[in-house]
């Protein structure tokens, strides 16, 4: 197909270097240098999507980050990826398209039935109608409306591209390469600081590109083009396009989102797709330009009409022409360089201009060049489909309200100025506040927040001469403060052509009887008469209209809707713009992939990975592994066919009958030293610490202030001012800072140190009846005997030339050890215990046979103390000191914590005793009482117990003590249960605990 | 994403550091007979200001001492940071 739009010689694309694409299944050709937008129009194709909520047709509006219309589905290397904006999107060969929102195709849309029905489906429709009945909902209302509605589709696969993050430090971040934001980076720049300059778009120079203006002797375009040379020549200065800083967070950070290879085919080998950049500015030059704001009248979505400022971009940078009959509609001046633009390729342009007759610089060149100009006229409707071919335009009463008679004039496109609007999102994002400026009839910054400073246009500067001279002056004066400089540049000498004052006009009024949606939002379908409607029923902070209209709500954020949506509201109400205020700029500017935030830290990278030092055995041994934390455990160690039951069911047999070996690796481990250890402990945990003599362990349990179990575990005293703290493996680090807290800032005054010593030491428990006789063999010169090493004894010694240290501390009941080495030798000791341990038959177990020792005889665990659990609730009460304060013990005071109907730990087995309870399972009275049944408490932990052969669980009940020996009921209502249950002591396996004395 | 000041390490990102609550509370002496509100003011009240508020970060990713930050609560300026024993 021949590029029929596309002119001969115009534009900064490269038309030796055709490229072949695919639209909607249709194969085209363009450029080099074009983007998808471009390249369609030159082929004649304006109808790329259908709306959002009326699947009206839709086309380009505009020429870049602004357009709110061309969004589409990119196939790009056998992926697809939604939310893709055809102004933004570059060419490459064999790109492939799809327009979104249309079903079964763009030209031929079902949904755009919701045109016709539109009177139905005023602002708020959905929150009116789809209200009740409630279940209807899930099942009807919104599967419906999300298959009608969404701007493409998202894949379901997994994301095989990369994404990096980056982090910058820089004196100057300089945001938009227009003349503002070029001046002041080089400016800085010579003055010597560290600049960064991001320009979105593929080209530097922002307005430079497309406006007749002279800089010093040469073209803006060619001064452009000398001063980004110069800067990525600069060593102190980084010069990035394709980068969008869309976020202006605290202290002068800035998120930028640098778009790496998705103007390329494909992503290269070891090339990130994009990358994030967190850049913290010690100053931030704002000169992200002005976005053209649209002028509303009827039917003013219709594909061919867009800003006037496209259709030049169109011209000039691609060398495309939006149509060949146009008619141009201003307010102001900046239209007329369209319709010169036009003149000088041939095409002969209408303009029709609402301001009285007048003249400037280029209205006079306009007027010169014999371009048809109507003055005091306007478009009052657009007609066409998918296509604009006519306007209806009319002379229009001084005051705006009148309309003259209503002439037809045909067209192919209707471009549109309405003055223009500063880009002051990130501004607003700083924090800084903003002022309307009645000049420009838009919101500028004013007082700023943090070290930010907006030039150009984003600062409501519109001419040439002033944006560089203040831009100069801006990088000047700032790295002058941090540089100490003072290299200053002389501002080159603008020839410009001077503007007229622009119309305070913005939206065309009905003729009388007539009904034409005129649109303020064109990506959210936001008409004049919803914002009207919004306001009758009563809804009046702009926040508020804003969110029940959706007006500014999509994903370009209002960019072209903003101002007239706020214009109108004030009209409404009788208040300036001022009064009504704008709503919160909230980041980001542009829509940001979720996996450039994610960046690389996806799948098994999304956390670090903790791993013992007998893994590999354990991988060797087919361990099943689970989560613990970060770290990865075994959970039962799997021999030909058996289920999870089977295996821990083995294993924890096994540890009751003979003995077994755990990877207790994972346990928190606190060095504590210092002179005042003990008292610290003391004070830290609930018992009693000062008598603890060197060789012996001791349970403690730590609280917190108000009370609540914060964490258990043995510590042991391993010389004089030296003790080895153990902890739950979840708690680990938590403990750590608690120990930091009170002895940094409440009790600076005790001399101790604690320092974390989880990944030095291995450890292995070792538990079972026949674990003593496995440890001589494992320590024949040590003394193993009850006498030698009795319960909660400790020896340093030498496994096999290894220093080890022994434990007699005991998790699951039976006599048991810890062996500890340092973690280089973790392998080699229990490589050494399972080679020993064959004639005893030892089997290693995983953290369910670990669970099931604990639960049935009664310890508590995490499960337990779930942080709402005190002292007493977990049968703990025995470990409370009344001889010495402690943290947290003042709380144990509390009324609530000693009522009698506190929940408390007590056993649970089923009366079958064959039917397992669920963990989380309520127990009650009554199975079948009326709903809400009251609780009595929960089931925290199940097991089937290897000691009884039935299963058996652990609960905290009201009352718990005194329902010893009830016949109640277990409920889960998740797993539809209903279990008949005998409340038990939790000490269901050895009560008296003389099997670890043994 | 803050910028602080550890008193011993220098100026960090925010993700090096946890918050540790409001640096202006006192934990009552050990042994002391207190009231139910002394101990409640200690344990729960909080004011919880919006504007200049002291508190305490915790370097848990670097240095791992505790020290305390002045900062407004609503515009996130940090006007000082302090070892734990000094005062503002």
């Amino acid at each position: 197909m021949t590029q029929e739009f596309r002119l001969k010689d115009e534009g900064l694309i490269d038309r030796s270097k055709k490229i072949s694409f695919k639209f909607n299944g249709k194969k085209y050709f363009g450029y080099e240098g074009d983007t998808l937008a471009s390249a369609l129009i030159a082929n004649g194709v304006h109808l790329v999507g259908r709306s959002f909520k009326y699947h009206r047709p839709r086309g380009f509006y505009g020429a870049g980050v602004d357009d709110p219309y061309a969004l589409v589905q990119l196939i790009r290397n056998n992926e697809t990826i939604p939310n893709i904006k055809a102004t933004e999107q570059e060419l490459f060969e064999g790109l492939e398209a799809k327009s979104v929102n249309c079903w079964p195709n763009v030209n031929f849309d079902i949904g755009g039935i919701n045109n016709f029905l539109r009177i139905f489906l005023p602002a708020g429709f959905y929150y009116k109608t789809f209200m009740w009945p409630k279940s209807f909902w899930y099942r009807i209302y919104e599967p419906f409306i999300r298959k009608a509605a969404g701007f493409g589709v998202v894949t379901h696969e997994h994301d095989k591209e990369k994404y990096e993050h980056k982090y910058e430090y820089c004196d100057l971040l300089v945001t938009g390469s227009g003349p503002s934001g070029l001046a002041s980076a080089y400016s800085a720049a010579k003055n010597g600081a560290k600049v960064i300059l991001a320009e979105d778009k593929p080209r530097f120079g922002g307005s430079l590109l497309t406006s007749e203006v002279t800089i010093g002797n040469q073209t803006g375009k060619e001064w452009a083009d000398k001063i980004v040379t110069e800067l990525k020549e600069m060593p102190n200065v980084v010069v990035k396009n394709r980068a969008q800083v869309f976020g202006y967070y605290d202290h002068n950070m800035l998120v930028m989102s640098e778009r790496i290879s998705e103007h390329m085919p494909k992503t290269e080998k070891f090339m990130p797709k994009q990358k994030l950049w967190y850049i913290r500015a010690k100053e931030v030059v704002i000169s992200s330009g002005s976005i053209e704001r649209p002028i509303v009248f009827g039917n003013n979505d219709t594909p061919g009409i867009l800003l006037s400022s496209a259709a030049k971009e169109y011209m000039k940078v691609y060398g495309v022409l939006v149509g060949k009959k146009p008619l141009i509609f201003t307010n102001n001046d900046s239209a007329y360089e369209t319709a010169i633009e036009f003149k000088k390729n041939g095409i002969n342009p209408i303009v029709l201009d609402s301001r009285k007759e007048l003249n400037s610089d280029l209205i006079t060149e306009a007027k010169n060049l014999g371009i048809d100009i109507k003055f005091e006229h306007v478009v009052v409707n657009a007609n066409g489909y998918r296509k604009v071919k006519s306007a209806d335009i009319a002379k229009i009463s001084e005051d705006k309200t009148n309309l003259g008679k209503i002439e037809n004039i045909a067209c192919d496109c209707i471009c549109v100025s309405g003055f223009w609007t500063p880009t002051i999102h990130l501004a607003s994002q700083s924090g800084g506040k903003t002022k309307f400026n009645e000049d420009i009839d838009a919101f500028i910054p004013s007082q700023s927040k943090q070290n930010e400073t907006t030039v150009g246009s984003a600062n409501g500067i519109f001419n040439l001469n002033d944006t560089l001279k203040n831009s100069f002056e801006a990088g000047y004066e700032l790295s002058k403060k941090i540089t100490s400089k003072e290299n200053k540049l002389s501002v080159p000498a603008v020839v410009e052509k001077k503007n007229s004052k622009h119309d305070k006009f913005w939206c065309v009024p009905l003729p009388k009887g007539k009904k034409y949606k005129r649109f303020l939002d064109f990506q959210n379908d936001v008409a004049v008469s919803d914002i009207e409607l919004a306001l009758r029923e009563g809804y009046r902070s702009i926040e508020h209209v804003k969110r029940y209209t959706t007006l500014g709500m999509a994903t370009d954020q209002g960019k072209t809707s903003n101002l007239n949506g706020l214009q109108l509201v004030s009209n409404i109400e009788n208040k300036v713009v001022p009064e009504v205020g704008h709503t919160t700029f909230r980041p980001p500017y542009t829509p940001v992939s979720i996996g450039a935030i994610v960046g690389r830290e996806v799948g098994k990278h999304s956390k670090p990975t903790r791993k013992s030092p007998m893994h590999s055995w354990h991988e060797k041994n087919n361990a099943v592994f689970v989560d613990a934390g970060l770290w990865l455990r075994p959970r039962y160690y799997k021999k030909g066919n058996e289920t999870l039951f089977d295996a821990s069911k083995r294993e924890a047999e096994n540890v009751r009958k003979n003995v077994g070996v755990c990877d207790v690796t994972t346990l928190g481990k606190i060095d504590v030293k210092g002179p005042d250890a003990a008292e610290f402990l003391n004070r830290v945990y609930t018992n009693a610490w000062l008598k603890l003599p060197v060789g012996k362990a001791r349970y403690g349990v730590m609280l917190r202030e108000d009370g609540i179990v914060m964490d258990d575990g043995t510590t042991t005293r391993v010389s004089e001012n030296h003790y080895h703290m153990t902890t739950t493996t979840a708690q680990a680090a938590n403990v750590l800072s608690h120990l930091e807290y009170y002895l940094q800032i409440v009790w600076p005054e005790l001399n101790v140190n604690v320092v974390s010593t989880t990944e030095q030491w291995a450890g292995a428990a070792i538990a079972g009846p026949k674990s003593r006789d496995l440890l001589q063999k494992l320590f024949p010169e040590t003394d193993c005997s009850n006498e030698g090493l009795p319960f909660m004894g400790f020896i340093e010694t030498k496994l096999f030339g290894v220093y080890a240290r022994i434990f007699r501390i005991s998790f699951s009941g039976e006599l048991a050890y810890e062996v500890n080495v340092e973690s280089d030798y973790g392998n080699f000791m229990w490589e050494k215990i399972i080679e020993l341990g064959e004639e005893f038959k030892i089997q290693p177990y995983g953290t369910e046979a670990l669970s099931t020792l604990r639960i049935e005889m009664g310890h508590v665990a995490g499960s337990e103390l779930d942080g709402r659990t005190t002292p007493f609730d977990s049968s703990l009460e025995g470990l409370l000191s009344k001889k010495k304060d402690f943290i947290g013990k003042r709380s144990l005071q509390k009324e609530a914590f000693i009522s009698p109907d506190r929940e408390k730990l007590v056993g649970v087995v089923p009366l079958d005793k064959k039917t397992s309870i669920p963990e989380g399972s309520y127990i009650v009275r009554d199975a079948n009482a009326k709903l809400p049944n009251p609780k009595l408490g929960h089931v925290s932990a199940s097991c089937w117990s290897v000691e009884y052969n039935n299963p058996f669980s652990l609960a905290i009940i009201k009352d718990g003590k005194n329902m010893i020996g009830q016949k109640l009921f277990a409920l889960s209502p998740l797993k539809s249960k209903s279990i008949p249950v005998e409340i038990v002591s939790s000490h269901y396996v050895d009560p008296k605990g003389e099997r670890v004395r043994s | 994403m803050l910028f602080i000041k550890c008193p011993y390490c220098g100026i960090r990102s925010q993700n090096e550091f946890a918050y540790g609550g409001d640096a202006t509370v006192k934990r009552p002496e050990l042994n002391k007979e207190i009231s139910d509100k002394e101990w409640d003011d200690f344990v729960y009240n909080r004011k919880s200001p919006r504007g200049k508020h002291l508190e305490f970060w915790h370097h848990i990713s670097g240095c791992r001492q505790w020290f305390k930050v002045h900062r407004d609560t609503a515009t996130h300026e940090i006007f000082k940071t302090l070892k734990p024993h000094e005062e503002l």
